[in-house]
């Protein structure tokens, strides 16, 4: 690929993803999910499990906060399979297939006008800590960088509900199947708890789920403003899903055609 | 014009690919598309020239959609090959979509974006900058009647709208081949006709149009050729006077002054014209009429002066050319708009014989 053929792709690419946020712009039911669960979840689940877990609702909170906007990004990510699903059955696809245009950019698009959404949902998760007196070491800098962090982890980890996306039947399969895949990733993880206290086979399974990784490494940068080992497996791993799933993605999307 | 900006829209790097030589804007041969059991498209041949309109006739069914598909690179086709002046559908596949435009028999456009915005979108992806997109956007609009509407959603459109909205995306940069499918189906007249002088304009530019439709009426004003498609592959084609001409004669028809002259008048068509005259016409005909096949329109004298001498009065009479009708009737054996008879899935290739694009007059009508 040449150096035109590169900028228009990411000029295409930009333009798909200008359609999504106009259709979130009609349609802001769609940022439900970054809304509520960073509002809700972190409310709840610090006032829950604060006291039994870490003592108090002060000292759960260095705990939670990351966990919930892994949690929270990690779950929206679906939504771009889902999303993606739902756009490739309408007629404007077509249109999309028949100009010519780099292939990848609707599909390139859609995910990354989801990062909008996971934006909105990181800052809310914070604000949200906060609020609640979560004032942490690593300040608006460790903030600012976690977030943008997790944000690309995420946008990494939607190529794979893309996928999903892509060759299910339809939108409410590619839902149910990736609800069945993140539903172990999220709770066999450090997300609520420390791993300490599982037995031992969970332990191990918690301790290479790549949740736990970006958890980990939320926690030490906004915790202790450090980047740990933890953070460069995080991008590692995302490199390598991205370097995977996008060929595989995009192809499995133009065989569809 | 409406088309000026071609020329400069034409210089942007994801302009129109110039046509490589060659005679044919379209060329397909042996195209097959079978889905599951189904041979949706079956052995089809079609050669379409540049600057013309190929009108696809067919009833529900007979692959027109899937042929579209194919030749717009949105299907793979199974056997068979298919050029877009000269570039191959599947192999070049790139340099094809930057020759072609398409409008879908659904909307291909977004429903939950307004006119504007879908226009901007696709004018954008084109590789148009900002302000040239939304110059483009507000002429195509209002040439195609839509400037009013052009910031509502398009959930509150009319089918006739959005067919008009489709259309106008397909020329944002006009491309040497535009593909139509059923552009007019579901539109009231007077939209048709709009679409219609579109098409017959675009043709004037230039542009190569391949159209489907249900409607003879359609392909009869705006084909110079028409296919006609039954199972999967083409059965005849032609122009359509050369069509109408293959199912042969003109009709005859004479009106009684006294409908119980019936049996006279039969006899008298039948001794003069030398052909049979049934007392039962295919066609419907009235209380009081009598048709008949009418080979030499230079015998009508005779007839007339035939049936005076027999003391037969006539109120009127009427020579009538074939209609597409007919000639989709006598190809296919039923009416253009009838779905065909659920049939057997894998259907023997020999079912329609090989000389079909020659039917005989005789055939069924």
């Amino acid at each position: 690929m040449n150096s035109t053929a590169l900028s228009q792709t990411l000029s295409q690419t930009l333009t798909m993803a200008y359609r999504c946020l106009l259709k979130v712009r009609r349609t802001p039911e769609q940022l439900f999910d970054v809304v509520f669960q960073p509002v809700v979840f972190t409310l709840m689940f610090t006032y829950i499990f604060g006291g039994a877990i870490a003592g108090s609702v002060h000292d759960y909170l260095p705990i939670i906060v990351p966990g919930i906007l892994i949690q929270t990004l990690v779950g929206a990510s679906v939504a771009a399979g889902v999303q993606l699903r739902d756009d490739m059955d309408k007629g404007v696809f077509d249109r999309f297939r028949t100009m010519p245009i780099a292939r990848i950019a609707p599909l390139a698009g859609v995910l990354l006008a989801d990062t909008v959404r996971y934006g909105i949902a990181a800052v809310l998760t914070f604000a949200m800590g906060f609020l609640m007196g979560y004032r942490p070491q690593g300040g608006i800098a460790g903030m600012a960088l976690a977030a943008l962090f997790a944000v690309g982890c995420t946008w990494a980890m939607s190529w794979i509900f893309a996928f999903f996306g892509v060759v299910a039947r339809d939108a409410a399969s590619v839902q149910g199947f990736s609800m069945m895949v993140l539903f172990p990733l999220m709770f066999l993880s450090n997300v609520f708890v420390p791993v300490e206290t599982m037995p031992r086979w969970l332990q191990w399974f918690a301790g290479v789920n790549p949740v736990s990784h970006m958890v980990t490494a939320v926690r030490q940068l906004v915790n202790h403003g450090t980047v740990g080992a933890d953070f460069v497996w995080s991008l590692l791993g995302a490199a390598a899903v991205v370097a995977v799933m996008a060929p595989v993605t995009v192809r499995a999307y133009m065989r569809r055609a | 014009m409406a088309w000026e900006h071609t020329a400069r829209a034409g210089a942007h790097p994801a302009g129109m690919r110039r046509p490589r030589g060659g005679q044919w804007a379209v060329a397909a041969r042996g195209l097959v598309k079978t889905f599951g059991d189904h041979r949706a498209v079956n052995g089809l041949d079609l050669y379409v020239r540049p600057g013309t309109v190929c009108g696809l006739l067919g009833p529900n069914g007979a692959g027109k959609t899937t042929t579209i598909r194919l030749l717009t690179t949105l299907l793979r086709p199974d056997a068979g090959s298919a050029q877009i002046f000269g570039y191959d559908v599947v192999k070049e596949a790139a340099a094809v979509r930057r020759l072609i435009a398409v409008t879908g028999q659904y909307a291909t456009v977004d429903e939950s974006l307004t006119a504007a915005e879908n226009l901007t979108i696709f004018a954008r992806l084109l590789g148009l900058d900002r302000a040239e997109a939304r110059r483009r956007t507000a002429q195509l609009l209002e040439e195609f009647g839509l400037a009013e509407a052009a910031h509502r959603p398009l959930k509150h459109f009319s089918g006739g709208m959005r067919r008009r909205l489709d259309l106008a995306a397909g020329l944002i940069v006009p491309p040497p081949v535009i593909f139509l499918d059923e552009p007019t189906t579901g539109l009231d007249p007077r939209t048709r006709r709009q679409v219609w002088d579109t098409i017959r304009r675009l043709v004037q530019e230039g542009t190569t149009v391949v159209l489907t439709t249900q409607y003879l009426e359609e392909a009869d004003a705006l084909a110079d050729r028409i296919a006609v498609i039954d199972h999967g592959r083409v059965v005849a084609q032609g122009t359509p006077a050369e069509l109408k001409a293959s199912v042969g004669r003109a009709t005859l028809r004479v009106r009684l002054q006294d409908p119980r002259q019936v049996e006279t008048a039969r006899r008298v068509l039948e001794a003069v014209l030398d052909v049979r005259v049934p007392a039962a016409a295919p066609v419907p005909q009235e209380a009081g009429e009598v048709t008949a096949p009418l080979a030499d329109a230079g015998r009508l004298l005779d007839v007339l002066a035939a049936l005076r001498q027999a003391g037969v009065d006539l109120t009127g009479i009427t020579v009538q050319e074939p209609t597409l009708d007919e000639v989709f009737f006598a190809l296919t054996g039923r009416g253009v708009n009838e779905t065909p008879a659920e049939e057997p899935a894998a259907q023997p290739a020999g079912r329609r014989p090989a000389a079909v694009a020659q039917p005989s007059g005789g055939e069924s009508v």
